[in-house]
């Protein structure tokens, strides 16, 4: 899947990384936890997550991810904005809750042929 | 490559917001190397993980980084509180941290743990009321 598909499914509005819209991503995961992101993932390109503050940038930079979700309309800073484009991530702020969000996202594909 | 790159960095533990920018640099400069991908990506996990427990629990601290021929070497090291008991640290979930860092998204307890798991090799080195210092290596 495209991140410019998941800017679509999930209604977001892009905050940073124009340009990586066009990058194909396989799977994603979904925590508030940063400890169990950086525990539990593998290969997992996108982050949806109702936490902000400059460590889900860099959690998502460690994981090589390439794409943060906000959701539930929550507003990254100026600085984390920063911190994204320096690191080549995505990031886009949907309206919708995490779980909602995930769901979409898992329906339309994403994360559906990966084995653990 | 026969000579030893080091880098040297202050980790501040009054900003948590500033938390990790070291580890955002060595993983740029490691980019920059050309080290393989999964190399670059145990050291910096370690290395993060090591910087965030520095900022939560020592009030910061300072990490070097050392690059050899064979292995890389992390060593981040601190004038905090030390800690009581090791073994039980190493374990998954278990944790000291404030409820005001699980809000962050840290403290679940698995900060060592990951630390072990992405490294070839963990030293922690520790006294009550003196400090921490942690060594991982991680084989080139």
């Amino acid at each position: 899947m495209k991140i410019s598909e998941i800017r679509d499914l999930l209604d977001a509005k892009v905050k940073a990384g124009e340009e990586l819209l066009d990058h194909e991503v396989a799977s994603a995961c979904c925590s508030d936890m940063m400890s169990d992101v950086l525990a539990y993932v593998k290969d997992q390109g996108v982050l949806i997550t109702g936490l902000v503050n400059p460590q889900v940038i860099r959690t998502a930079n460690m994981m090589d991810m390439v794409c943060v979700v906000f959701a539930r309309s929550k507003t990254p800073t100026e600085e984390m904005i920063e911190l994204a484009k320096e690191s080549d991530i995505a990031v886009m702020c949907t309206a919708k809750r995490a779980f909602e969000a995930s769901g979409i996202l898992y329906m339309a594909g994403l994360s559906r042929n990966i084995e653990d | 490559m026969s000579e030893i790159l080091k880098f040297h960095f202050d980790i501040d533990g009054s900003d948590f917001s500033s938390a990790g920018a070291a580890s955002v640099m060595v993983k740029k400069k490691l980019r920059q190397l050309s080290y393989d991908p999964e190399i670059i990506r145990k050291v910096s996990i370690a290395m993060y993980e090591g910087e965030i427990n520095m900022v939560i629990h020592a009030n910061g601290g300072t990490a070097d980084v050392e690059i050899h021929d064979e292995e890389i070497i992390i060593i981040l090291s601190d004038n905090g509180p030390g800690i009581a008991d090791v073994e039980l640290a190493m374990q998954e979930g278990y944790s000291t941290a404030r409820d005001s860092i699980r809000n962050l998204g840290f403290g679940a307890g698995m900060g060592f743990p990951n630390m072990k798991k992405y490294t070839d090799h963990l030293q922690v080195d520790t006294a009550l009321g003196v400090g921490t210092t942690v060594t991982m290596k991680v084989k080139l």
